[in-house]
């Protein structure tokens, strides 16, 4: 324990935490942040009503608008949809699933990117050839292009009738294959660096494998702008799944993310109840936008030049 | 320089292969053909010979160069849910997004270099302030929330714009176009405004980068000592220096504007390519994808190729032999 609280300590004295805190952005981002993801994962406690209970639900209960607005009831403070499930509610719901396909993916692509530019890096040679001529390829696509080619052929692999059910697991692949990329090139460059420093040489000569040269002594010393890579990718990943869902190819209306939520309140958008779709895209757009910033103060704190 | 064009086209035709050989596996591997072919009771030697018929048992490398030839010439085969030849359908919706795309890029031009200007003369203008926020809140919304928030402002509160469709076309030929009737073109001002926000604050960030970059150069100060307007100084000195990697931009930009009408067209329900092409995902109509896979990226090619022959047409520096840009992480 005593060396826990030392390890906090020397954090909150370290030069990191006090360029965060001097950043009043990026706390008041955090703050989102953290307070959105603690509402995701206790959803089920916080949340005033179950949206997938079906026997709770009451037709005439169903349109209702935002609290402060006349015909409100006060249970449903951002108003019911029109089957009378609870607005707030399924914003918490959709909140889990995207924020699990979003870092599930993010950590897809980190390791699958690691992996590869490491092996890569090291090895070089026609392996390293080819992972980068398939880098190249995907780099020359827009992200989404690519993630809707995959998904497409991810169904056409699913058996019929199971594509509801393996949409979570075909969203993840889509948006993780997608994006492993940025850290391949990253780790790829540093590995060929730390491969001709002295302690890898040194590795070499007293007998170490290959293995485990670039799992103990190198990845360590290339893993630095990972973490900024997926924080920023975080946001990015976020956003796919809510435009692959909102497109119609992502998560089903039965097991709804925020980008569902936006598509399905979209249909009902003439019909004057704005509130089904503009709660859910506010929580999207500030969601990526609190990210975002994370990301950015992130990259610019590590960042070496700029201190 | 025309050993850099050939090789510069020998690269374009390489991508090309690459992208075909894609589109060519999914073609063969994802589901049987066979089976999109022959009725359901069919027997196992009809099967076969339906099989041997499409030459599905030669050698891989074969096929591979009939589906190349095929493409070649249009022929994708026909589509597993519209039971319609692929190229007929694609050459049907090609106008709608073609319009779209072309009518977004000229929007990101038009508004986008002069505010850019704007914004690098007075960077401490009130304008400009505004400009930037603006700028920020556009590129952190998701484009399709946009699209949303325009219809909902546009069409339902105010009722001054359609939400859906092209509005009236007129034929000339096999291309049908919206820019003749009034409602074909009140059709085009949401989605295209919506397509082009990303592009337009991009353009005006780089060229208010380019901008205030080139003024601090010793000609522009040279220009000044010798007396010349400030006119003058801005716009025919300044401004072309600054519109070289604009042009560049633009080029790469114009392929992402394609695959983002996808989003447009679902917002607006567009009856472009990118609205066949997510049915097609959906329904895992391969013939359908795979020939939007190879046409879009032949436009893609086809874009990047020329924007980089453009550039050694437009900046004398680069004449010379250059060397191969190296690509740096981030």
């Amino acid at each position: 324990m005593a060396t826990l609280a030392a390890r906090l300590r020397s954090f909150t004295a370290g030069d990191l935490f006090y360029s965060f805190r001097r950043s009043r952005t990026t706390v008041l981002a955090t703050t989102v942040l953290a307070l959105m993801m603690l509402g995701a994962l206790l959803a089920p406690l916080v949340a005033p009503h179950d949206p997938f209970d079906i026997a709770s639900l009451s037709l005439l209960d169903s349109e209702l608008p935002p609290a402060w607005m006349e015909g409100s009831n006060p249970a449903y403070w951002l108003g019911t949809d029109t089957q009378a499930r609870d607005v707030f509610s399924s914003i918490l719901y959709g909140l889990r699933i995207s924020l699990f396909v979003g870092a599930a993916s993010v950590l897809l692509a980190a390791v699958l990117g690691v992996f590869l530019g490491l092996v890569g890096g090291y090895f070089g040679g026609l392996l390293d050839a080819v992972i980068m001529r398939v880098a190249d390829v995907l780099l020359s696509f827009p992200a989404i292009l690519v993630a809707l080619l995959i998904n497409g052929v991810l169904r056409g692999i699913l058996p019929a009738g199971q594509q509801e059910s393996a949409a979570l697991i075909v969203l993840v692949l889509s948006i993780g294959l997608t994006n492993w990329v940025q850290y391949a090139r990253t780790v790829r460059g540093s590995t060929l660096v730390e491969r001709q420093r002295e302690y890898v040489q040194a590795a070499r000569t007293i007998g170490v494998g290959s293995l485990r040269i670039m799992r103990a002594h190198i990845l360590p010393n290339v893993l630095g702008p990972v973490l900024v890579i997926a924080t920023i990718n975080l946001g990015m990943a976020v956003l796919t799944e809510a435009t692959l869902s909102f497109l119609g190819v992502g998560m089903p209306a039965t097991m709804p993310s925020l980008g569902t939520l936006i598509r399905v309140g979209n249909e009902y958008l003439f019909s004057g109840i704005w509130w089904v779709v503009i709660f859910p895209s506010a929580t999207l757009a500030i969601l990526v936008l609190a990210v975002n910033l994370l990301g950015d103060w992130l990259r610019d704190a590590l960042n070496p030049k700029l201190r | 320089m025309p050993l850099f064009i050939l090789r510069r086209v020998l690269q374009a035709v390489m991508v090309m292969l690459t992208v075909a050989f894609i589109a060519f596996l999914m073609f063969r591997f994802l589901g049987d053909p066979v089976n999109s072919i022959v009725s359901q009771d069919a027997t196992q030697v009809e099967r076969e010979q339906v099989r041997e018929r499409l030459g599905l048992d030669d050698p891989l490398l074969v096929q591979y160069g009939r589906f190349v030839v095929d493409a070649a010439r249009g022929d994708f085969g026909m589509s597993y849910r519209n039971a319609r030849p692929v190229s007929a359908l694609l050459a049907e919706r090609f106008p709608a997004t073609a319009e779209l795309v072309l009518v977004a890029a000229l929007m990101s031009l038009a508004i986008g270099i002069p505010f850019g200007i704007y914004t690098a003369l007075r960077p401490r203008g009130v304008l400009s302030q505004a400009l930037q926020i603006v700028s920020l809140i556009g590129i952190s919304l998701p484009t399709f929330v946009t699209g949303i928030l325009l219809i909902l402002c546009f069409s339902v509160w105010l009722g001054w714009l359609p939400s859906f469709g092209r509005g009236e076309v007129v034929d000339i030929g096999w291309w049908s176009t919206g820019f003749l009737t009034a409602s074909g073109l009140k059709a085009l001002i949401l989605p295209s405004f919506m397509l082009c926000i990303f592009q337009l604050t991009l353009i005006m960030r780089l060229v208010r980068a380019e901008m205030l970059e080139v003024m601090r150069t010793d000609y522009i100060k040279f220009a000044r000592a010798r007396g010349l307007k400030a006119r003058a100084i801005n716009f025919r000195h300044a401004l072309k220096n600054t519109l070289i990697p604009v042009v560049t931009i633009f080029g790469l930009q114009l392929g992402g504007l394609i695959a983002f009408a996808i989003i447009t067209e679902t917002v607006f329900q567009w009856p472009g390519m990118g609205a066949l092409f997510i049915q097609a995902v959906n329904f895992t109509d391969v013939p359908v994808m795979a020939a939007y896979l190879v046409l879009v990226s032949l436009i893609f090619v086809v874009i990047n190729t020329s924007v980089d022959l453009l550039y050694n047409v437009i900046d004398p520096r680069l004449r010379t032999e250059r060397k191969p840009a190296t690509n740096a992480g981030i």
